[in-house]
Formats: C-alpha cells, sequence, structure tokens
C-alpha cells in the first residue's frame, strides 16, 4: 500500500504523452515507454506533484462513482510498480 | 499454442541516430562498423532535423542520440532542440568526453530529457587503458558531477569484458553516488570492433556466472532505488537475444552518412542494400525497402526455428552473429541450444576466453573520400 499522505510525483525524464500515431496515451520513461490505459492515464492525470494519494483517490473515486477502498487499491497497485521502476517518486508529505 | 505469424509491422518505437562516427575514445569493443562514416559524409543539421520529423510522423517516440561520440558534433544542441521540436524523448549516448558545463546547461534549456553515460572502468587506470584516451575517466567524473548538478535524469552504461567484471560492485556503487536511476550492465557483445578482441575480452563462464548472481543480489537490495538492467555475455547464453526487438520490428538505425539500418551491424551481410534518408522518405524505409522487410516477421526462417515455440519471442536470434559466426544471416544464431552449432560454439567461447591478446583499438573515421584510384 501507498500511504496516504504520500505525494506521488512524475520526476524529471517522466512524462505523459499522446502518441497520435497509435492513438493512445503512454508514459515515456529513460529509453522506456509504457502504453497506458484508461485507467492509467485517469490515475496519472491526477498526479501534479502537489496532491496527496489521499486526495487523488477520493478526486478518482467521486468521479468515477467507485467505492474508494477499490480505486485506492488499484491506483497504488499502478504507482507502486512505476515507482520500483523509478518512473515515480513517493515523497513524505510535509509537517 | 501456435504463434500468429507477423503480419504487417507495427511502426517503429525507437530510433538510434548515428550522428558521428568520430570520438576520442577508442574502446576496442565499439558497436561502430570497420568501413566507418567519412566525416565528410555526415548528414547536416536541417537534414537531421527533417528525419527527427518524419521518424515522429512514423510512429518514433524514443530518439537514443548516439555515434561516435554524438558531442563531437558542434550542432548537438541545435539537435537536441530539433528532436525534441519533433516531439520526440530524447536521449543522449556519450562517454562524457567533449562536454563542458556551458554544453550541458545549453542542452538542458533546449529540453534533453535524459542522458546515458558509458563507463569503461571504475578507476583511471582500467577505464583509459580501455578507451585509450589517457585522463578519460576523471573528465568523465567532472561531466558526471555537473549532470548531477542540473538534474539530467542519469542512466549509467557499464561495459563489462573479462577485464573488468571484476568491478561491478564498484560499478554499481558509482552509479548511486551518480545518483542515476538505472545501470545497465552490459556485457560486451561481440559485434563491430569487438569480434576482433575476443581473446582479449571475452568473459569466462565463471565471471558470467558471478555478475550474474551479483546483479539479481543487488536488484533485490536497491529495489526502488536503482533499477539494474542486465546483459549476460550472449556466447555462453542457452538462448539468443531479441535483437533489436526483432528485426525491423521495434527500431531502426541512422548511420551518420544517411544510410538506414535495421540494426547497427547490419552492413556485415553482404546481400543487403540499405536506402539513404537523402533519397528516400523513412517511411518507405520502414515499411517498404528490401533490407527491413529481408528477415522480418518469421516467413524467412529455416529450422529449427520455424516450428520453434519461441519464434515470436527471439526472431530467431541475431542475423549479424548467425553472419559473423558462421558466414550465413539465414542460419539460427549459433548461440541458442537448437542450433547444430552450439556445441561448437561453448568450445569457441571457452577457447577465446583461455587466450590472451593485446587489445585492437578502434581508429578515427576517415575525413574525406579517398583519392580515386
Ligand atoms: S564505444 Fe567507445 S569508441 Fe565507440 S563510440 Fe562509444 S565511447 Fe567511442
Ligand atoms: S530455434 Fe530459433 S526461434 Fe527457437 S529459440 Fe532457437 S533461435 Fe529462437
Amino acid at each position: 500500500m501507498i500511504d496516504g499522505g504520500a505525494i506521488p510525483t512524475l520526476p524529471r525524464g517522466v512524462r505523459v504523452h499522446f502518441d497520435r500515431v497509435r492513438d493512445t496515451w503512454v508514459l515515456l520513461a529513460p529509453e522506456r515507454t509504457v502504453t497506458l490505459d484508461g485507467i492509467g492515464h485517469a490515475i496519472l492525470s491526477e498526479v501534479d506533484g502537489a496532491r496527496s494519494f489521499d486526495q487523488i483517490t477520493t478526486t478518482l473515486a467521486e468521479k468515477y462513482q467507485a467505492p474508494h477502498a477499490q480505486i485506492a487499491k488499484d491506483s497504488a497497485a499502478f504507482l507502486k510498480t512505476l515507482a520500483d521502476r523509478r518512473f515515480l517518486d513517493l515523497t513524505e508529505a510535509h509537517g | 499454442m501456435t504463434p500468429t505469424p507477423v503480419t504487417s509491422p507495427p511502426p517503429p518505437i525507437a530510433m538510434l541516430a548515428e550522428l558521428t562516427h568520430r570520438c576520442p575514445l577508442s574502446c576496442p569493443y565499439c558497436s561502430n562498423p570497420a568501413q566507418m562514416a567519412r566525416i565528410d559524409a555526415e548528414l547536416d543539421t536541417d537534414t537531421w532535423a527533417r528525419v527527427f520529423r518524419e521518424a515522429a510522423d512514423l510512429g518514433v517516440l524514443q530518439l537514443h542520440l548516439s555515434g561516435g561520440e554524438p558531442a563531437s558534433r558542434r550542432d548537438l544542441t541545435q539537435l537536441i532542440h530539433a528532436a525534441r521540436g519533433a516531439g520526440l524523448y530524447t536521449n543522449l549516448i556519450t562517454s562524457g568526453i567533449g562536454l563542458t558545463e556551458r554544453r550541458l546547461r545549453e542542452m538542458d534549456e533546449a529540453g534533453l530529457d535524459h542522458i546515458q553515460l558509458s563507463l569503461q572502468g571504475t578507476t583511471p587506470e582500467m577505464a583509459d587503458e580501455i578507451g585509450g584516451y589517457r585522463g578519460g575517466f576523471d573528465r568523465k567524473m567532472m561531466v558526471a558531477g555537473w549532470i548531477k548538478e542540473i538534474g539530467f535524469p542519469l542512466t549509467l552504461n557499464a561495459v563489462l569484458h573479462r577485464k573488468n567484471l571484476h568491478q561491478l560492485p564498484r560499478a554499481l556503487e558509482i552509479a548511486q553516488e551518480m545518483g542515476a536511476r538505472r545501470i545497465e550492465v552490459a556485457t560486451v557483445q561481440f559485434h563491430g570492433w569487438a569480434l576482433k578482441n575476443r581473446d582479449a575480452l571475452m568473459p569466462t563462464r565463471e565471471q558470467n556466472r558471478e555478475a550474474t548472481r551479483i546483479v539479481l543480489e543487488a536488484r533485490e537490495r536497491l529495489k526502488g532505488t536503482l533499477v539494474i538492467d542486465y546483459v549476460p555475455a550472449d556466447y555462453h547464453e542457452e538462448y539468443p537475444k531479441r535483437c533489436m526487438g526483432g528485426w525491423g520490428q521495434a527500431g531502426l538505425n541512422v548511420a551518420p552518412d544517411g544510410q538506414v539500418l535495421p540494426c547497427h551491424a547490419a552492413q556485415t551481410i553482404p546481400h543487403l542494400r540499405f536506402e539513404n534518408v537523402r533519397d528516400s522518405a523513412l517511411h518507405h524505409i520502414w515499411y517498404d525497402s528490401a533490407a527491413f522487410n529481408a528477415y522480418r516477421g518469421t516467413d524467412w526462417m529455416p529450422e529449427p526455428c520455424a516450428s520453434c515455440d519461441r519464434k515470436l519471442k527471439d526472431f530467431g536470434g541475431c542475423r549479424c552473429q548467425a553472419m559473423a559466426l558462421l558466414g550465413d544471416p539465414n542460419a539460427t544464431d549459433p548461440v541458442c541450444v537448437k542450433s547444430p552449432h552450439h556445441i561448437d560454439l561453448q568450445a569457441r567461447a571457452d577457447a577465446h576466453a583461455a587466450a590472451d591478446a593485446p587489445l585492437v583499438y578502434r581508429p578515427q573515421p576517415p575525413k574525406v573520400s579517398e583519392p580515386a584510384e
């Protein structure tokens, strides 16, 4: 799981990009490309380097009318995989 | 389950732009071809910029600016700017030699996404002997300091072989000290100049096993801190590598003079003719040229590949390796256990590993065309 107060951030050199040739969203990272499905893209669209994991999953739960626990579980799994590959930083909440 | 044959090729994801074959270093395993592109035949800035736009239109997402040493091009910053302008993720593959703090800051402004820095050894003695360039290691460390200060995402590319495989643990530490997110532990692949240096560089079977052990242990220990990509010594493996993600499946190389190659060693295959970006559109070259279609998919395959369930996994291995080792680019890569030549290759690998020879360094490319005979 990811700590609710942790702030996910895309580090320098990792960015979301629309691949116009394949008509899909992708995550571009150093020498790697990850194709994003709708859910992955929705989660990363909320990652702004300011809001905490809790705030992000609350927003997603409201937007997609889904149970918060489920959204939190799916998002954590997805973000954790990215963090393990160093495509995402999880910074501790301030204060 | 029978794998479905590849019908229409997918668009390429990656393009390697070999901007020049010039390089201050002369690594004895350099992948540049024996016949290097002349300096006066290199594509100019505007042509490269056009090629970058054509690549992006074709579906390329990742651009690797390579060489030789790309920093040997005076217009490198402009080329980075052009690549980012085309929407490409732009990676610089460099030894660091030729980069200054000022140039790096300009490249930062131009939008460079990532740097891959090569490491020839973990001590000045080793690195400078292998690179054939005195002072190269110290200079590289300075460059790494600027890279870290500016904040470029960094991958350290440690090239390992019999002479320096024992330095692998230190290479992992250096990567962390440099603030790299990723290290590529690349055992030398025997193409290009490395073929001439097999007696000097071939790792022993034992070294290969030890490196694999160190990598697996470090991957656990450094999870979430340092990502470790590992290329093992290929002659000692059981199955060949999926070279370039498959011939004409994922990537293309543009040589300094504009020839477009399915992989950097493709020019060693005598029957292939390569088209040039000066005369043909990249789209045409990728989808319709003879060279890209020669070994694309699975139709060209002989046995044992044709009826093998791994054929879409490794596409029969490396064509250039089959050429170099068997003189036949259509053969199954002899690294494969199913190849009738596998046993023989294992014996040859052990013989190379037990031998020794002085290093044969890579020379500089010729400046201008040779006068006609
Ligand atoms: S392998 Fe060595 S000689 Fe070849 S381009 Fe790289 S740094 Fe230069
Ligand atoms: S037989 Fe061919 S396809 Fe099968 S594993 Fe060996 S090289 Fe790959």
